[in-house]
C-alpha cells in the first residue's frame, strides 16, 4: 500500500538529491519532479551495496541511483535507507520477517568484488521476494571507475524487467535543446545529451542560430539534427563521443526532420528542394537519394516503422495536418489519423503497437497515443502547448516538451497516462527531447 | 550565373555612381584641394516622393509603403490577405527598378503545433509572397525564401495577440 510517511521521506530524499544536482559546479542539470503518482506502486528495498573497504567506489552510491530510477518509473515505492534495520548483501543474510514488518515485497542488494588490479571488479547483485522467500535472480556485472552509474542503471533495468515483465529503460540517454537568452541577438541554442535521469548533461553543439529535431541513430552514438548555423536549415549528423560532424543535407529550401532507419543505414528527411516539403530517404553509405512523396502539401516529420518497411509522416494534403503512412518504395500512401483537427510529429512505439503524436487544434496541443489495433486515441498530457513526443526505448513512457509560462520544460508520461513526471532545468528554455536506444 | 549577374550589376552600379560622383566634384566653381565624398547631400530639403518605389530612400521613409516589411497570416494558412497587395506591389516595383537589390523572404509561424510542420508552413508563406512578387514582375534571382518556422518569434506569450504577430513573412533586403 501507499504510505504517506514513506512518500514524504522519499520526497525528502529526492529533494536532497535535487539540492545536490543544484550545487553541481558546471552547468545546470535536470531536476526531476514527480507530478502524478501511481497508487499501488510495488514496495521495494534497495539496500546500500557493500563495498567493504574498497578503494574505488561510485560517486553516487549505487542504491541511490537504482532506487531513484525505480521510483521515477512510477511503478515502485522504494523504502528509505534510514528505515532499513538490516543491510544484507547476499540472499542468505536476508531475514524475511524483518522486511515483512516493514511491508516491503522485494529486497535488492549487492556487493563489490574487487578484481586483481584494485580498480576494476564486479558488482554482484540479487533480488529476493519477501513473500515467497525465493531469490529471483543473482547476477554479476563487471564495473570500474567511470561506469558505476551506468551499471546502477542496468541493475535497475534488470529489477524492472524481473518485476514488470518489460525491459527497463534507465540505461539510456536523452537529447534535448536548451535555449538561453532572449531575442535574436542574445539567444544561444545548445544540443545537450544527458543520462535518462538528467545526470551528466553534455553540450554537444552550441550556436546562436536555431537547433532542432534531434534524432538518435539505433547505435546510440550518432545524433542527427537540424542546424541553422549557416542561416538556413541543414541536416547534420554528429558522433556524440568524438564530436565529429557531417552535413548530410544542405539543398535549397528546407532540410529538416531527420529520422534514422531501424538498421541505421538510411536517413529519412523532409526536403523542399523540389519546391515544397517532401519526404526523402538518403542512403548514408552510398549517398543515393530517393523521393518518397510528391504532393503540393507539406510532407514532413518522417518516422520509420519498426520493421523499416513503412514511413509514417505528417501531411496536410487533406487540408489539416494528419498522420499518413507510405511504403518504403514510395507507394501505398494511406491516412492513419482521423480524429481531431491536428495530428503531427509521430513517434513510433519501439515495442508495442502505439503511435504517439501531437494532437489538438485551436489553442490546445497535447500528446496523444493511438492504439492502431483498436483505433483508440488517448490523450496523455494535460498541457496546452505540448509537443515533440519521444518513446522510451521500452515503450512504457513518452517524453515530451511542454510550457510553463514562457519557458519550455520536459515531461514524461506513462503510456497508460497514469503517471507523469516533470524534468526542469534550473535555467533556460528546454525543448525537443529525444530518448535514445538502450546503451550497452 | 546569378553571382556573375550580381557582380556585373554591382560593377555597373559602381561605375554609374562613380560617374555621378565625378560630375558632382567637377561642378563647384572653387577648386578644392582634397575632394572628399560627402556623407550626406546638403541640398536634400526637397521632399521624397513616397510613391516613388524605385527610390531606395523610401525603404526608410515611414510615409512610404516601402518602409513596411511584414505580412501577417491566419493560423495554419499561407493565403496572403488583400490588404497586403499594395505593400507587395511596392516592393516588387523596387526590386524591378533596382536590379542589384536582393530580397530575403523570411517565413515564420506561431508556436502552435509541431516545429517541423511549422518550418513547412513558414516556407509556404514565404513562397506565397514570392509568387505574388514574381507576378508583379520581380525577378526570381533577386528573391530568396527562407523559413524559420516557429524558431524566431517576435513575441513570446501564448496568446492570440502574440501569435498573430509571429505568423508572418518578413521582407529583408540583403542588398539595396
Amino acid at each position: 500500500m501507499f504510505s504517506k510517511e514513506r512518500f514524504a521521506s522519499f520526497f525528502a530524499t529526492t529533494v536532497s538529491l535535487l539540492a545536490l544536482w543544484f550545487s553541481a559546479p558546471l552547468s545546470a542539470q535536470l531536476q526531476i519532479e514527480i507530478v502524478d503518482g501511481v497508487e499501488g506502486a510495488l514496495p521495494i528495498a534497495v539496500v546500500p551495496f557493500d563495498f567493504g573497504n574498497a578503494e574505488v567506489g561510485p560517486e553516487t552510491p549505487l542504491h541511490e541511483v537504482i532506487a531513484a530510477d525505480l521510483q521515477r518509473s512510477g511503478l515502485f515505492d522504494p523504502l528509505p535507507v534510514e528505515d532499513m534495520i538490516e543491510r544484507p548483501a547476499r540472499p542468505p543474510e536476508v531475514r524475511f520477517g524483518t522486511w515483512r514488518l516493514l511491508k516491503v515485497d522485494y529486497v535488492a542488494m549487492g556487493r563489490w568484488i574487487p578484481g586483481g588490479d584494485g580498480l576494476n571488479g564486479e558488482i554482484e547483485y540479487h533480488l529476493v521476494s519477501v513473500h515467497s522467500g525465493r531469490t529471483l535472480f543473482s547476477r554479476a556485472i563487471s564495473a570500474g571507475p567511470g561506469v558505476f552509474r551506468l551499471r546502477a542503471h542496468q541493475i535497475a533495468d534488470a529489477i524492472y524487467q524481473e518485476l514488470t515483465g518489460t525491459p527497463g529503460a534507465f540505461a539510456s540517454r536523452i537529447a534535448y535543446v536548451k535555449v538561453t537568452g532572449t531575442g535574436t541577438d542574445q539567444e544561444q541554442f545548445e544540443l545537450i545529451v544527458a543520462d535518462s535521469d538528467g545526470h551528466n548533461p553534455q553540450t554537444i553543439v552550441r550556436h546562436s542560430q536555431p537547433i532542432l529535431s534531434p534524432a538518435w541513430a539505433p547505435d546510440g552514438r550518432r545524433l542527427a539534427y537540424v542546424s541553422f548555423a549557416t542561416g538556413k536549415s541543414n541536416v547534420i549528423i554528429q558522433d556524440i563521443f568524438t564530436g565529429q560532424r557531417e552535413t548530410i543535407s544542405a539543398s535549397p529550401g528546407i532540410n529538416g526532420a531527420p529520422a534514422f532507419s531501424p538498421d541505421g543505414r538510411l536517413l529519412a528527411m523532409s526536403l523542399s528542394r523540389s519546391g515544397n516539403s517532401e519526404i526523402w530517404v538518403r542512403n548514408l553509405e552510398t549517398g543515393r537519394m530517393e523521393q518518397l512523396t510528391n504532393h503540393y502539401s507539406i510532407d514532413t516529420e518522417p518516422e520509420w516503422s519498426r520493421d523499416g518497411r513503412h514511413i509514417f509522416f505528417t501531411s496536410d494534403r487533406a487540408g489539416r495536418p494528419q498522420i499518413y503512412r507510405v511504403r518504403r518504395d514510395g507507394t501505398g500512401i494511406e491516412r492513419i489519423t482521423f480524429e481531431g483537427d491536428y495530428n503531427s510529429r509521430v513517434s513510433v512505439d519501439p515495442v508495442g503497437g502505439l503511435l504517439a503524436m501531437v494532437h489538438g487544434g485551436g489553442a490546445i496541443f497535447r500528446i496523444a497515443v493511438l492504439d492502431r489495433d483498436s483505433g483508440r486515441l488517448r490523450v496523455l498530457s494535460p498541457g496546452r502547448m505540448d509537443e515533440s513526443p519521444s518513446f522510451a526505448p521500452n515503450g512504457r513512457m513518452v517524453l515530451y516538451a511542454t510550457r510553463e509560462g514562457e519557458r519550455g520544460v520536459l515531461a514524461a508520461v506513462s503510456v497508460d497516462g497514469r503517471f507523469r513526471q516533470r524534468l526542469v532545468l534550473s535555467d533556460g528554455d528546454v525543448r525537443e527531447p529525444a530518448w535514445s536506444p538502450l546503451m550497452q | 550565373m546569378s553571382i556573375a549577374l550580381r557582380t556585373v550589376s554591382i560593377l555597373v552600379l559602381a561605375a554609374f555612381l562613380g560617374a555621378c560622383a565625378s560630375q558632382e566634384r567637377e561642378a563647384p566653381s572653387e577648386p578644392q584641394p582634397e575632394p572628399q565624398p560627402r556623407p550626406s547631400e546638403p541640398v536634400e530639403v526637397e521632399r521624397i516622393n513616397p510613391t516613388d518605389y524605385a527610390d531606395s530612400r523610401n525603404l526608410d521613409n515611414p510615409d512610404s509603403v516601402l518602409s513596411q516589411r511584414e505580412i501577417y497570416f491566419e493560423f495554419d494558412s499561407s493565403a496572403v490577405r488583400r490588404e497586403y497587395l499594395p505593400l507587395i506591389q511596392a516592393h516588387a516595383a523596387y526590386v524591378r527598378a533596382n536590379p542589384s537589390a536582393r530580397m530575403l523572404l523570411e517565413g515564420h509561424a506561431d508556436e502552435r503545433g509541431s516545429r517541423e510542420y511549422n518550418l513547412g508552413l513558414g516556407e509556404r508563406r514565404g513562397t506565397a509572397v514570392l509568387e505574388l512578387m514574381l507576378a508583379e514582375g520581380a525577378s526570381r534571382n533577386q528573391i530568396e525564401v527562407v523559413s524559420y518556422g516557429e524558431e524566431r518569434p517576435v513575441c513570446r506569450q501564448s496568446s492570440e495577440a502574440c501569435w498573430e504577430r509571429n505568423r508572418r513573412v518578413e521582407i529583408v533586403y540583403t542588398a539595396r
